[in-house]
């Protein structure tokens, strides 16, 4: 083994400046793993919807940082989340991506079973156990919870570390956008649609975390399909009213100019969370569906529901690893496979109790946008891994996050800001050094244990 | 690329097999103007997402496309700025004996399903797909048209890179 290179947490907070961060940050294996045990474990991440697991037994196997996890529907209706482990040999106890497992589950291997909540229902032939002890051991009490669950209105999350920041201090003011997105139902609830796309990157999952607010990349590296689009629709000289195509209300409007994104907003919150789309965005045109405004007034009000459908909330992050898009219901959770990989799934919610056109207008977006068969989708991954062979040039080390930035930046403070702004992007790695530091020993303590 | 004529006679099985071999050849040799030129107005490339996937339009599919999206997808792979096709991708079919399922002449309506083996390929990467093509044709005059080509990748639910030219 080489040398480790990031022993002590100055040696992890040396890689991030107030406006420049080191590639390291990107390529190195070691600062890789050093996330999975640091940072994926102190923050609180994604695990899933709760309306993907409907019924007692029902679960869903995932990964939180590069741990194997099962979301599942306990007898008492809350949903767990439980290492994807058994506690005897190791073997994973579902492999399948869904299933109901039914008021247990039972290890293919030996056949130890668990209640749904992880408790140790039985083993066979369990009297050859007596006298040795095991119910002392950690294998004795069964599948082991990760530290901490929280349900928020439907969006499953977990935080792996027995101890550590609250759900609410963590997410603080920044769950606004996870109301308004649920608030778009004029039922107040979501319910998951189809499956994800999955799309495989060959780069580090941060570059696709910071290209969400990234608003000076679309009309330039989009230009291929977006400016191509509004090319072909002005040749076929329609008249001014005639009804768009999908791909001119969808895509086209990447071609936006640099006024448009500035004006657009930016807006920060402390812990790494942020979202663009503060003032206006591109989805703030999106042709009306019939009856769903209607609908709307009748749960909410005819004020409620203008504020709700007036919010903009383009492209929110929630630090580490998701995006969310109220407006359309979308969510992509970038699962780090390791330092260059990274698998992007995209899901889509149906708003319960809105026309069915709202669910297919979302469909549509995720499929030209972000399925690997996406036009808009082949630049962007393109950028990425061009950016990941890149950074192992070794006449330049540090990476630049640096517009719009002024000095003394307060990032424990929510800020709303141009939209052209990389804040977002320096808020990220404010919060990347705190998580990946939080639980790390202090220089000193490293350097007597040697 | 000439297109096949069934001009003054019924579309036989020999056509229907003839036409899908000729359209993988546009699509493999990047004829594309000939293959824009294979659909009817309003017809749809559908690749679902879903294993036996039903509903195109309220579930996420990986293509759902109409004539538009396709002309700009095709545009799109000429452009100047289309980093992602420097280099240029390449593709090639091997495709099985088609099914002839349907010939109504008295409708002019024809259903053919192939099975296929679609290699796609740029820089030093290569990806293999095993896939079936449905294709719902109509007759216009005296020639077949694509209503719908339905494309339905064996491994649709896993990962991929990008998949950049058309299965």
């Amino acid at each position: 083994m080489p040398q480790a290179k990031y022993q002590t947490r100055a040696d992890v907070e040396a890689l991030v400046t107030p406006y420049q961060v080191h590639r390291d940050i990107y390529t190195s294996p070691e600062v890789y793993r050093l996330e999975m045990k640091h940072l994926f474990a102190n923050t609180w991440v994604f695990v899933g919807h709760d309306s993907q697991v409907p019924k007692k037994g029902d679960y869903y196997t995932t990964q939180i940082g590069d741990q194997p996890v099962i979301m599942v529907r306990h007898s008492d209706g809350e949903v767990k989340v439980l290492y994807n482990r058994c506690p005897h040999k190791g073997t994973k106890i579902a492999i399948d991506r869904t299933g109901n497992t039914g008021k247990f589950f039972r290890c293919p291997y030996h056949a130890w079973s668990f209640k749904t909540d992880g408790c140790l229902l039985a083993i066979p032939l369990k009297k050859g156990y007596d006298g040795t002890g095991l119910s002392e051991t950690e294998s004795a009490r069964g599948m082991k919870a990760v530290g901490d669950v929280h349900n928020y209105r439907g969006f499953i999350f977990a935080r792996l570390a027995e101890e550590g920041i609250s759900f609410e201090e963590y997410f603080g003011d920044s769950l606004s956008s996870f109301d308004n997105m649920v608030d778009r139902s004029p039922a107040g609830r979501l319910e998951v649609v189809g499956q994800p796309l999955r799309y495989m990157h060959r780069c580090n999952w941060k570059m696709l975390v910071e290209n969400q607010t990234d608003t000076c990349h679309p009309m330039v590296a989009h230009e291929s399909s977006a400016g191509t689009a509004v090319k072909i629709w002005e040749e076929m000289d329609m008249p001014k009213d005639a009804p768009k195509p999908p791909a001119m209300q969808i895509i086209a409007p990447f071609m936006s100019p640099y006024e448009f994104f500035e004006e657009m907003g930016i807006r920060t919150w402390p812990n790494g969370h942020g979202h663009t789309g503060v003032h206006t965005s591109i989805h703030a045109d999106y042709s009306e569906i019939p009856g769903y405004e209607e609908a709307m007034k009748e749960a909410y009000g005819e004020e409620r529901a203008k504020e709700i459908l007036g919010e903009n909330r383009h492209n929110t992050v929630y630090f580490p690893n998701i995006m969310i898009k109220g407006p359309i219901q979308q969510l992509r959770n970038f699962i780090p496979l390791g330092p260059d990989k990274t698998l992007v799934e995209s899901w889509i919610y149906r708003l319960v109790d809105a026309p069915d056109e709202l669910v297919a207008r979302t469909a549509m977006y995720n499929r030209m946008i972000n399925a690997p068969t996406s036009i808009v989708g082949h630049d962007d991954l393109e950028m990425y891994e061009r950016a990941q062979e890149g950074l192992m040039a070794d006449g330049l080390e540090w990476v630049n996050v640096q517009r719009l930035y002024q000095d003394d930046e307060d990032f424990d403070a929510e800020a709303v800001e141009n939209g052209t702004t990389e804040r977002q992007m320096r808020n990220q790695f404010n919060a990347w050094v705190k998580f990946m530091t939080a639980s790390m020993p202090e220089a000193e303590v490293l350097e007597a244990a040697e | 690329m000439t297109t096949l004529d069934v001009k003054n006679r019924d579309v036989t099985r020999e056509d229907l097999i003839d036409f899908v071999y000729d359209e993988v050849r546009m699509l493999d040799f990047g004829h594309y103007d000939d293959w824009l030129n294979l659909w009817t107005k309003d017809g749809m490339y559908w690749m679902p997402l879903d294993y036996q996937q039903e509903d195109p339009i309220h579930e996420t599919s990986l293509m759902w496309e109409d004539q538009f999206m396709l002309r700009l997808r095709i545009e799109r792979l000429a452009g100047a700025r289309t980093f992602s096709q420097k280099p240029k991708t390449r593709c090639h079919h091997v495709i099985q004996r088609p099914y002839v399922d349907r010939i109504d002449n008295e409708a002019g309506e024809y259903l053919v399903t192939t099975q296929m083996h679609y290699v796609e390929t740029r820089l030093d990467e290569q990806i293999l797909l095993a896939l079936t093509a449905t294709h719902d044709l109509v007759r216009d005059a005296d020639r077949l048209l694509i209503r719908q080509k339905r494309v339905d990748i064996l491994n649709c639910d896993a990962a991929f890179g990008n998949i950049q030219l058309l299965p």
